[in-house]
């Protein structure tokens, strides 16, 4: 069976933009984490899916940096989310307005 | 049977001593803390961190000769270039490591936030963005990124007892990492209408190649451009920068300032100009609107600033517009003349920072404008040094902050970019106006409050510390605005060796 690269990246687009929308609609910090981490997998579906269509290994290579750079992100992120949970209740990007934006 | 012996790749270590001396540096600090029995002050850890700056900087100044000398190379299989541009970078990120510590030192200490968190960090965050300037590969690019934000939302978050330094830090994060998820797309669709990640053959390929449904590659360039946008703070994508300057430790804002924006523009230079000039006509109208929208949105909004450390924060982002100004110029003179900018940004910003927090330290930590009435009477001295960096932001002769702007400008128009030209001299001209208005509050309108008699008006002690680092960024402002030729032989040298 063969499948057309195309699908792939049309997936890869729209959970790249699910991701993105969500960032920009959801007001939960882990939910928005969520969505930074779908975004992430789209580009690594994209690189995956390219590097098949090219014959290259260098973009399932570049799978693996991102994958680290996410696992990175997350313990970072998620520290600082622990920190202010301790410091107040709540955990929406709205309960945090002290600053003007 | 299997292969007896295994091939490794050579890597020429030297090409990347800098950045491995800050990480290795990183890693003894790291250490030490883990196996001495009690603290050290951070005036201890600041001092370490200077010298391993210094020994960074030396390295980068032996690069410096070999790459004069012999000229450019690629290392580590073509991901890192080695020439003037990278030099010039690894130079001023070790700078910025050396002068940096000297403001945060007592800070830290007087905030009570011991250890050497914060100087493990900044050499972490240094180390990337040495590697954004020395990058040859998206990926590279990608993770030197990252090597520099994840630190710094560490930094913006330092300060654990604050709710305002926790809610900048998660800012700060939230919308770096999303940026970051932009960017690495981008660099996924760059990489499969190109076939490659390496800016060179990106370059090359782009040259050769006319690329018959070009959908693809414009999406993954601006995805970058976006990336890039965002982490230099340029409008509209500046949102997250004044709530993270407001929020974060005082201390270490100038650092946190200065390190992403050379960082976010190292990058952003090199790949824009080395890997996608093909596509200038493409994406210099794109860069030409955010450089207008950050020239003319960050002198406006700052005007209506109380807090200093907001306004600092617009008129940084004022000063991405002019930095933007060398890219639109697209030449070795207009890159030659970012690159002078940065350098001089950086200092100046330090410095600035470095006061505002010594002085809303003496003012029970408020940063609003009040503050500074009758610095000029209480503490002439830093008055009149706040005043220096404050006239160089402005663009006053004789600092190496008119000279920074006179090159941007004089490189647009070189480039017939004339309405940008226009657009940039008209912002820094209102940018004089709340230059000086804090100029002028320092050293007048205090008579109604000595009437009211505040207990506050005793002088400012400034420690050894901060005194150092107030001279440092002051002789680089001055001395190079004065005597501005090896400064700028090194920043056209950095381009000369640009491919």
């Amino acid at each position: 069976m063969t499948i057309d690269p195309s699908w792939y990246l049309t997936l890869a687009a729209v959970l790249f933009t699910i991701g993105a929308v969500g960032m920009l609609v959801r007001r939960n910090i882990l939910v928005m984490f969520m969505c930074i981490e779908l975004m992430l997998n789209a580009a690594n579906l994209t690189f995956v899916t390219f590097s098949r269509s090219l014959n290259d290994v260098g973009g399932q290579i570049s799978v693996f940096f991102v994958l680290v750079v996410a696992a990175a992100e997350v313990v970072v992120g998620l520290a600082i989310i622990v920190a202010i949970y301790r410091r107040r209740i709540g955990a929406t990007a709205d309960d945090q307005h002290l600053l003007k934006g | 049977m299997l292969a007896t012996t295994i091939i490794l790749p050579t890597i020429n270590y030297t090409a990347i001593l800098p950045e491995l001396i800050m990480l290795g540096g990183m890693l003894v600090l790291l250490g030490l803390v883990a196996v001495i029995p009690r603290d050290f002050s951070t005036k201890t850890y600041a001092g370490l961190t200077q010298v391993i700056g210094t020994a960074s900087l030396v390295s980068s100044l032996v690069l410096w000769h070999d790459v004069a000398a012999h000229g450019a190379f690629q290392a580590v299989a073509q991901a890192v270039d080695v020439d003037g541009f990278s030099v010039f970078f690894l130079v001023l990120v070790s700078a910025i490591l050396i002068v940096a510590p000297a403001f945060a030192a007592d800070y830290l200490h007087d905030e009570g936030i011991e250890g050497a968190e914060y100087f493990i960090l900044a050499l972490i965050a240094g180390a990337g963005a040495m590697l954004m300037g020395a990058a040859n590969d998206l990926i590279l690019v990608f993770l030197a990124l990252e090597i520099l934000s994840i630190p710094l939302y560490v930094i913006a978050g330092l300060n654990a007892r604050r709710a305002t330094s926790g809610e900048a830090s998660m800012k700060y994060f939230l919308l770096g990492a999303f940026s970051s998820a932009i960017f690495v797309y981008g660099i996924a669709l760059t990489y499969g209408a190109t076939g490659s990640t390496n800016l060179a053959d990106i370059a090359a390929f782009l040259s050769r190649n006319v690329i018959a449904t070009p959908g693809t590659l414009y999406a993954g360039a601006a995805l970058l451009l976006v990336g890039f946008a965002f982490k230099i703070a340029a409008v509209p994508f500046h949102m997250w920068s004044p709530d993270v300057y407001e929020g974060s430790p005082d201390g270490v804002v100038g650092f946190m300032a200065a390190i992403a924006k050379v960082g976010g523009f190292a990058a952003f230079l090199r790949v824009f100009v080395s890997a996608l000039p093909t596509l200038s006509s493409i994406w210099e109208p794109v860069v030409w609107v955010l450089c207008a929208l950050s020239l003319i949105a960050g002198a406006v909004i700052a005007l209506s600033q109380r807090n200093i450390k907001r306004m600092l924060a617009y008129s940084s982002i004022n000063h991405a517009g002019f930095i933007l100004m060398g890219l639109i110029a697209l030449s070795s003179r207009g890159v030659a003349s970012s690159l002078y900018y940065l350098f001089a940004y950086s200092f100046i910003v330090l410095a600035s920072f470095g006061i505002v927090t010594v002085v809303a330290k003496a003012n029970s930590g408020s940063a609003e404008i009040d503050a500074f009435r009758g610095l000029g009477r209480r503490s002439p001295v830093l008055a009149v040094f706040f005043a220096i960096f404050l006239l160089a932001q402005a663009g006053a002769p004789f600092t190496t902050g008119f000279l920074a702007k006179f090159y941007v400008v004089s490189a647009a128009v070189a480039a017939h970019s004339y309405a940008i030209a226009v657009i940039a001299m008209l912002s820094a001209a209102v940018a004089v106006f709340f230059y000086l208005r804090v100029v002028l509050v320092m050293f007048s309108g205090s008579e109604t409050e000595d009437a009211v008699g505040t207990p506050e008006q005793h002088p400012i002690v400034l420690s050894r510390w901060v005194w150092s680092g107030i001279m440092a960024c002051a002789a680089a402002t001055v001395i190079f605005g004065i005597y501005p030729l090896p400064l700028i032989n090194f920043a056209r040298a950095a381009t000369l060796l640009f491919r």
